[in-house]
């Protein structure tokens, strides 16, 4: 077969895209855990929260999450009946040591845990400038350490504050809701140590998950839902005046 | 007069954009990761790389393959759902993050300007060598506190104490079983 200088010039980048499709490929991260079956989130469940910060500590134990930063926080909320869209807020070092209970008044008091929630709009990922940090199949918000540039931009993006620049690594972090944990059949190093089960992991593709029943029974609500960020840690009798 | 009898000039110029084209398709094959575009935008390998990283903790069902009779305890008290970890901490050998595989040309390249950080030695942790290595006993004093002491901001029906007025610094081990905590449930010590 004769090939002419125009032919091949035609053949080769037409190979080169048939190769890098043979190439294409990823070793599977656990041989029993299917991405496409699961669809994770988290339920939290205010009414249970009893601020002990044990999230905290385990969730710094278990990803190496350094000293003044936060994958997952308590905020405690004092809400005054004079102004109620108002809140005072407290973390004192994430909650990771409780929280002061001198001085209280007759008020409202609180806590909210928080943590990335793992939007299915995330509108962190879709400012990232070279493909590092994404939604992964199961629905998780991940973030390629190898390809992050740490130009911070989704630290700005994200409306819940929940990613940080690793100061040592020079990349973004944040919750992998334990990925490493939940495709190994594991639950999340926070839900582990939740003493009242007031964080729950979640996976909306299992129709066994009694999630479903849940949101079906109770007053669940999304934090700042006007933003549209599809955001699957989803509340138990979330107060209005939570930000 | 053909009217194209100088079109050569054109057909060379073409042909660079072609030559140009194949090198760019040949680089980009080079430079960009296999896995690239596999799911979405990003490298479908860094979910590996995400997953593969190390438990701490090991999960209240290994912890109760060898203490049953701890876990049959603590599932008749009120303690029953407050997982072991929760109290005892990490128990799965803490490792450092494992080093990257077969680094890239450009990550040798980075490797000879900047050293990378030294990697600690692992934590051997009770559910790794139960036998030689014993977990520290924690503190009820101040563990209990944690969660018991009487805030404004805790549910109402949960169990709270002011607890200098409570126990007077004394540990809370004294009288309550932390496994089994109602004095009335025959957790009394």
């Amino acid at each position: 077969m004769n090939i002419s200088r125009r032919q091949m010039l035609i053949l080769m980048p037409a190979a080169a895209i048939a190769w890098k499709a043979v190439l294409a490929g990823t070793p599977e991260q656990s041989p029993n855990y299917t991405m496409s079956e699961h669809w994770w989130g988290m339920l939290i469940d205010i009414p249970k929260c009893i601020g002990c910060g044990n999230c905290v500590r385990a969730c710094a134990t278990e990803n190496d999450v350094p000293d003044g930063y936060f994958r997952t926080w308590v905020e405690r909320y004092h809400v005054s009946d004079e102004d109620m869209t108002n809140p005072e807020v407290i973390s004192p070092d994430g909650g990771k040591e409780g929280f002061p209970v001198a001085a209280e008044d007759d008020k409202k008091y609180f806590f909210v845990p928080k943590m990335c929630n793992h939007c299915a709009d995330s509108p962190c990922t879709q400012v990232c400038p070279v493909g590092a940090t994404f939604i992964s199949p199961d629905g998780v918000v991940l973030i390629d350490q190898k390809y992050c540039l740490g130009c911070a931009y989704c630290v700005q993006a994200c409306p819940y504050g929940c990613r940080y620049i690793n100061p040592q690594k020079e990349t973004a972090e944040k919750c992998t809701l334990c990925y490493h944990r939940i495709t190994q059949g594991l639950t999340t190093a926070c839900c582990e140590a939740c003493p009242t089960g007031a964080r729950q992991l979640v996976d909306l593709k299992d129709p066994k998950d009694p999630i479903h029943e849940f949101l079906k029974t109770h007053s669940v609500e999304v934090l700042k839902p006007q933003m549209a960020t599809g955001a699957k840690a989803f509340y138990n009798g979330l107060d209005g005046s939570v930000r | 007069m053909s009217k194209f009898k100088d079109a050569g000039h054109l057909f060379r110029f073409a042909g660079l954009f072609v030559l140009l084209f194949v090198v760019f398709l040949v680089v980009r094959h080079f430079v960009v990761p296999k896995s690239f575009g596999k799911y979405g935008h990003y490298r479908a390998d860094a979910i590996g790389e995400v997953a593969a990283h190390p438990a701490k903790f090991a999960g209240h069902e290994t912890c109760e393959a060898c203490h049953s009779d701890v876990a049959d305890k603590k599932g008749k008290g009120k303690h029953a759902h407050v997982n072991c970890e929760a109290c005892h901490g990490a128990l799965v050998k803490v490792l450092p993050a494992p080093p990257p595989p077969t680094p890239n040309l450009y990550e040798r390249m980075v490797a000879l300007v900047i050293k990378p950080m030294p990697v600690d030695p692992p934590v051997l942790r009770h559910a790794e060598d139960p036998a030689s290595v014993v977990p520290e006993l924690p503190d009820t004093t101040v563990l209990c506190a944690r969660c018991h002491t009487a805030s404004a901001a805790k549910p109402k029906g949960f169990p709270q104490v002011v607890p200098a007025d409570h126990s007077n610094g004394l540990a809370c081990k004294t009288c309550h079983d932390p496994h089994s905590p109602a004095m009335d449930a025959g957790g009394t010590k």
